[in-house]
């Protein structure tokens, strides 16, 4: 990674140590997902967007929609960072009242700009934003994370065909590639991985821009931004190439870590992979 | 006022004409078609204001969800499609994307109930209502006749928040004219009457009113509230009858399970315990036919009205009611 990006990097291993010692604190949470997810969703908030936490509802900001709800933790632990909310606040994930929803909630929490969790739909809301931008004459950007898994959801494809109709060009997703989900298909060699061959040969022939990147480079998500930029009258896809339970050695390409919750011993060595004493 | 002598109008251009006015003079209204434009008449729209009309191919789900984030960015879309496939279909995504987040989407259910044009089970709704108003922040309306059904959708339009509106696809006779006021929780006493009160939702209350009449010649007198909003429900006025005449009869053209006979049944069992007959579609399937053979099939024509109210005049005098 190069230097440039000092500052998303602390940011994405700041994020990954709250979303670690969140989920161990509430006894709920997914981790596999938010970890693969956890680096786009930094550089999205803290390099890529037009947002401002103290005015989270300016007219011209750019949207972002966490389609893949259930990494709703991740989402959270970056807007932490960003200074949308405290990261006290953090530790109430799940509980009765909180603003931190199991899945995201647009309602209770700023910075939220659609409800999810039910798969497929948000990049539907997200082609909603896109669309409204353009028929208001409007130059805000919108962002879409979907997952792998999420993708086997026909909404997706309903989506996608008409982002590509109306030339949805201020629209960028952001396909979560960590390439497993949660049960996946006994009795076949390969369990727990999606069956996702041709990924970039679907989008292709939705009509979408498609790039391929690797989802924790700074350097490719980012030029990947910019290359979207690039190209009118089509919505662009980054395929990001990630890591299911990316930064955490035992957590990586392990399907168990999909929504385990990590005992005290396991928070501890986790986080001392993240350079920070595992004193709990 | 007796039904079978009225002037008939078309609900469909009611709606396509208001709907026209509303995306021409709103800069935030949209219409959102699921590939159905010619039967629900929104062709209007699309050829006399394209830039208002956003074509969402068929795909309901996409279509809703798209609604929503349209919603968010300041706009007030208007989805369009069959009732069947906008209270099934897309169920999901309008209860977390448009009605738990209270978002600015207006629903409009096309073909709603039995008479649908020929075209059978998977173009009918029977079960709308009932899955419409079990959603928080919904509002469910279905108007009477062309009139109402602007009147209803030019006070949706200055609403904000999700509402349902249920639409049907033939003639009906006109019951209300230019100086009707529509309420979102108010009823509608249309007949007055002593005996019984039945109460009807929708273009069911054209025949609601043809069976007080007959009800009448046999010496019944029977008062008909037409109910235009489900949710909210006029829950005053509907026990305010309910004390008074001590008999109920509810008409829907929609399952007898869950829609208005169920929502009058959970007001009055709470608060003013009443003999209920259920004029709707009992459990089962419906088919292709022509209107008068499904009315009688599915026991909701006039006829069928008519002796659900000399049941429960029986019932309010028996000691068994």
């Amino acid at each position: 990674m190069s230097s440039n990006n000092t500052l998303l990097e602390e940011k994405s291993k700041a994020a990954r140590k709250s979303l670690l010692k969140v989920v161990h604190h509430a006894g709920a949470g997914h981790i596999g997902g938010p970890l693969s997810a956890i680096d786009v969703l930094t550089a999205l908030y803290f390099k890529e967007m037009n947002v401002e936490p103290t005015n989270p509802y300016k007219v011209d900001r750019d949207r972002f929609v966490l389609s893949k709800g259930h990494s709703a933790i991740g989402l959270y632990a970056v807007l932490a960072e960003k200074g949308y909310l405290d990261q006290k606040e953090l530790y109430t994930f799940d509980s009765l009242d909180s603003r931190l929803q199991g899945h995201p909630d647009m309602k209770i929490l700023p910075g939220i700009e659609m409800s999810t969790g039910s798969l497929g739909q948000g990049i539907s809301a997200a082609v909603g934003m896109a669309l409204g931008a353009k028929v208001q004459d409007q130059s805000f950007r919108t962002y879409c994370m979907i997952g792998d898994g999420e993708s086997q959801e026909g909404q997706v494809w309903e989506a996608a065909f008409i982002a590509s109709k109306y030339e949805l060009d201020n629209l960028v997703v952001i396909l979560d590639y960590n390439k497993l989900q949660q049960y996946g298909w006994v009795g076949t060699n390969t369990e727990r991985a999606v069956p996702n061959d041709l990924v970039e040969e679907k989008w292709e022939s939705f009509g979408w821009n498609v790039i391929r990147i690797d989802g924790h480079s700074f350097e490719d998500i980012l030029e990947g931004f910019r290359q979207a930029k690039l190209v009118k009258q089509k919505p662009t896809i980054l395929i990001a190439d990630t890591v299911k339970g990316k930064g955490i050695s035992f957590m990586e390409n392990n399907y168990l870590w999909h929504s385990r919750i990590p005992t005290d011993e396991e928070l501890s060595l986790a986080l001392k992979e993240l350079d920070e004493s595992g004193d709990l | 006022m007796q039904a079978s002598q009225l002037k008939t109008a078309s609900m469909r251009d009611s709606f396509s004409e208001t709907l026209y006015q509303l995306a021409v003079n709103d800069p935030r209204v949209f219409v959102l078609d699921g590939d159905l434009a010619t039967s629900t008449k929104i062709e209007k729209v699309a050829k006399e204001c394209p830039q208002k009309f956003l074509q969402m191919g068929i795909a309901e789900q996409n279509m809703l969800s798209v609604a929503a984030g349209l919603a968010t960015t300041g706009l007030q879309p208007w989805a369009v499609t069959f009732a069947a496939f906008m209270s099934k279909r897309a169920l999901d995504q309008i209860q977390v994307q448009i009605a738990q987040p209270k978002l600015n989407v207006k629903m409009i259910g096309a073909y709603s109930g039995l008479l649908t044009g020929v075209t059978g089970k998977t173009h009918q709704a029977l079960e709308d209502i009932a899955i419409f108003r079990s959603l928080a922040n919904m509002t469910v309306l279905a108007p009477a006749d062309s009139v109402e059904t602007a009147k209803m959708m030019e006070w949706a339009n200055q609403y904000d928040g999700p509402v349902y509106i249920r639409l049907a696809r033939d003639n009906y006779p006109i019951l209300f004219d230019d100086s009707y006021v529509f309420k979102p929780n108010k009823g509608v006493v249309l007949n007055e009457g002593t005996d019984l009160t039945i109460i009807s939702t929708g273009t069911a209350t054209s025949r609601a009113l043809e069976a007080a009449k007959i009800l009448k010649q046999n010496n019944i007198s029977s008062a008909v509230v037409h109910l235009p909003s489900i949710k909210p429900i006029d829950q005053e006025l509907i026990i305010e009858m309910a004390v008074k005449t001590k008999a109920i009869v509810t008409v829907e053209e929609h399952s007898i399970y869950g829609g208005l006979g169920g929502a009058i049944a959970e007001i009055l069992a709470a608060n003013a315990p009443t003999p209920i007959e259920f004029v709707g579609v009992k459990d089962r399937n419906s088919e292709s036919a022509s209107n008068e053979a499904l009315l009688e099939k599915y026991e909701i024509s006039t006829k069928y009205i008519v002796e659900a109210g000399q049941r429960v005049n029986l019932r309010k005098n028996s000691d068994f009611n």
